[in-house]
């Protein structure tokens, strides 16, 4: 055990992934020498060489594309895109290539691959540095999608993807890289793709958030809890892509209420599917319309006004009353 | 490994094409440096610019490093956010765009400060927009640019169209798109060549090599050392340029830019310079570069190699120099004046511009998201 933001625990789990499986390789922009530009990949290139640890063409379509013919060559790519926002140069490998090829080939060529990659707002970026689109790579079958929300699941996340034996995008909530620290186990917790947490019991209404809302979405839940005497119960969901669809059914069934935050756009993000299942498995049990709290379905904004656009827990807290009010 | 062709393989050739091999070792594609390290010219390619214009010149490469260089002060005092300064590419930058006229199109990358203020961009909306402020973004009345773009890559194909719809209206308009070493690699990038290329379009695409590509040297970015080699497989005319030599970055793109303009399609002008500073601000050069490389390119300083040949025809002195610096000072003060003036969070204004006009469902959110505001208390 120790104490550690997530940069260190994601960089830890590459490091012992890598010492425990030769086919494990990092590949990436700026990956080596200057161990990413967020510092994830740092001191690999010195422990396992440039075979293993290396800098890429700036091409992402490129990286990816060879990434799957490496997979399916027998290593373990783990490919860093620099920020989600250029994972649209790789979009056409992805869906055509990393999603589909154990279809294709009829089971012949799995492509077991993890392509990390930072994505969000909250951190003064530039333009294209702040998207959240999991929706699109949801969207894909054949791909997982992952993310984790602290440095702790990050780790045993990590571990987990790069023994999946199928793709997993692989998304970083940058605004919590280097936010806070966790004690990280020595060695990962079973915690299995498609499994969401319960992070909190309660029993009013159920909140559902994941990545770096997480946080937004406890600090309001300590203001419910405290000022408001609500107690919800919160789920992390923690994979996008298999959904638990169980876990909230179970929820929602017992709470009948429901408030989602994701900060990707309201219209088709995750929010909306998971709302569909609710509807579809737990309807006779709500007690309110399901709310949502997300970004809006706008470009998002430049730095100086952004923490306007994000969720915050104040409006995650009106929803929550707003959703408790309805009779 | 490939052999070198044994003949020269670009077509730029026209039989007064200056060719000089100097400092930088020019590789056997056609080439250019009319000034020396020591602001020797070879008069017999000089371009044809009087005295004002050479000061002008001079006047827009001290201005924009004076710029750099107060944005880095500011963004370290928490003044300014995240930029990418061009401290040792302002040859290539003024160089780039000194033959266009307004009504020609720009359409830069984000490195692109001296173009951009030479283009008529002002100081205090490049300071803005580097600081998070949409406003910045405004396009200048009168300039035909493009908002400078940050997606690797991703506007060379916009820069080809625009070339493209004006080939197809027979206008004699040119286009100059900048990019970088690392840029070469993307997909859309060689694309637009090949497009530009086909369709004979009038557009100049200019490869800023500055060595890196943040911590990637250009030697692993590409296993052809002259990136102008990409041009002639596209079937587009290319020239290998000193891009720390002013003077010869101004007749090499005079001289692409008056092809293009004559309707005979693109070209390629490679640069090559040197990032001499931080690839942004979040960057730590020395991480993956020695002091050492930085200082052997301090004597190819695109500023004072100007400057010495300006004080061999005797248009400047130590005196003038300074003065220059301090006017370029004061201007870039001033500008900041302007911008610390303007720059206020507009929160209310993100809902602007999505559509011609706003969905029904997006004036909805607008609603919601205004009320948050109001219920803030935040203008
Ligand atoms: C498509 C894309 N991928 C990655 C990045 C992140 N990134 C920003 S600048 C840069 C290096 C660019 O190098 P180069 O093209 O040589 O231009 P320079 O920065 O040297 O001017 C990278 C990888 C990006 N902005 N866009
Ligand atoms: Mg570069």
């Amino acid at each position: 055990m120790a104490q550690m933001n997530m940069v260190r625990a994601l960089n830890k789990a590459l490091d012992e992934t890598m010492a425990a499986d030769e086919r494990v390789c990092v590949i990436g922009e700026d990956v080596g020498v200057d161990g990413g530009v967020f510092r994830v990949t740092k001191g690999l290139l010195d422990t396992y060489g440039e075979n293993r640890v290396f800098d890429t063409p700036l091409a992402e379509c490129g990286i990816v594309g060879t990434a799957v013919g490496m997979a399916i060559y027998g290593l373990r790519p783990v490919v860093e895109i620099q920020f989600s926002g250029f994972m649209m140069q790789a979009f056409d490998q992805i869906e055509q290539n990393m999603a589909r090829f154990r279809r294709r080939s009829r089971g012949r060529f799995p492509v077991s691959m993890v392509l990390r990659t930072p994505y969000g707002g909250g951190i003064r970026a530039v333009e294209h540095h702040s998207e959240s689109r999991e929706a699109y790579w949801a969207h894909t079958p054949g791909l997982k999608v992952v993310i984790p929300s602290g440095p702790r699941n990050a780790y045993s996340l990590l571990h987990a993807s790069i023994n999946d034996p199928d793709p997993v995008i692989f998304y970083e909530p940058k605004a919590v890289y280097r936010a806070f620290r966790e004690e990280v186990p020595d060695v990962p917790d079973p915690i299995e793709i498609g499994t969401a947490q319960v992070v909190r019991e309660g029993a009013d209404i159920t909140l559902v958030a994941y990545g770096a809302m997480m946080r937004p979405t406890l600090e309001a839940v300590e203001d419910l809890t405290e000022m408001h005497g609500v107690d919800p119960e919160v789920i992390d969901l923690l994979s996008i892509s298999p959904m638990d669809t169980d876990t909230l059914v179970t929820s929602v069934s017992k709470t009948g209420r429901c408030v989602i935050v994701h900060e990707g756009p309201r219209t088709c993000g995750i929010a909306a599917e998971i709302i569909a299942r609710l509807n579809e498995n737990a309807f006779e049990h709500l007690l309110a319309p399901i709310k949502r709290v997300t970004g809006y379905d706008i470009h998002f904004p430049f730095f100086q006004v952004e923490k306007h656009f994000l969720p915050d827990a104040d409006i995650i807290v009106d929803a929550v009353k707003e959703t408790l009010a309805y009779e | 490994m490939t052999t070198a062709p044994k003949q020269p393989i670009t077509d730029v050739a026209s039989p007064d094409t200056p060719v000089r091999k100097n400092l930088i070792d020019l590789g056997d594609i056609e080439s250019l440096q009319i000034l020396d390290t020591d602001g020797v010219a070879d008069e017999a390619f000089v371009p044809r610019l009087d005295d004002e214009a050479l000061l002008r010149v001079h006047r827009a490469m001290v201005l924009t490093r004076t710029l750099d260089i107060r944005m880095l002060n500011m963004q370290r005092q928490g003044e300014m956010g995240t930029f990418a300064p061009g401290i040792g590419q302002e040859a290539t930058q003024i160089g780039q765009v000194h033959p266009l006229r307004s009504r020609d199109w720009f359409v830069p990358s984000y490195r692109s400060f001296g173009a951009q203020l030479w283009r008529g961009w002002t100081i205090e909306g490049l300071m803005l927009l580097w600081d998070g402020f949409f406003e910045g973004f405004e396009v200048p009345a009168g300039v035909n640019d493009l908002p400078f773009s940050i997606v690797i890559g991703s506007q060379v194909p916009v820069a080809t169209g625009v070339a493209m719809g004006i080939r197809q209206r027979r206008e004699k308009h040119v286009v100059v798109t900048n990019f970088g070493d690392g840029a070469i690699s993307q997909g859309a990038v060689n694309e637009a060549f090949n497009f530009a290329a086909v369709y004979k379009s009038p557009i100049v695409f200019v490869v800023e090599n500055n060595g890196y590509a943040i911590s990637m040297p250009a030697e692993k970015q590409a296993a052809t050392k002259e990136l102008a080699r990409r041009g002639p497989g596209f079937g587009i005319p290319a020239i290998r340029v000193d891009g720390n030599d002013v003077l010869a970055m101004i007749v090499a793109t005079t001289e692409a830019v008056d092809r293009a303009r004559a309707g005979e399609g693109p070209t390629l002008i490679e640069a090559v310079t040197y990032r001499m500073g931080l690839h942004t601000t979040a960057d730590d050069p020395k991480v993956y570069r020695s002091d050492d490389e930085v200082d052997t390119w301090k004597p190819r300083d695109p500023i004072t190699r100007f400057e010495k040949y300006l004080i061999g025809k005797g248009l400047l002195d130590e005196n003038r120099i300074q003065r220059t610096g301090e006017e370029c000072e004061q201007e870039v003060l001033n500008a900041r004046e302007r911008f610390r003036e303007r720059a206020v969070a507009n929160p209310r204004e993100v809902f602007e511009y999505i559509y011609d006009s706003l969905p029904p469902a997006l004036q909805q959110q607008k609603r919601e998201y205004l009320a948050r505001l109001d219920r803030k208390g935040v203008r």
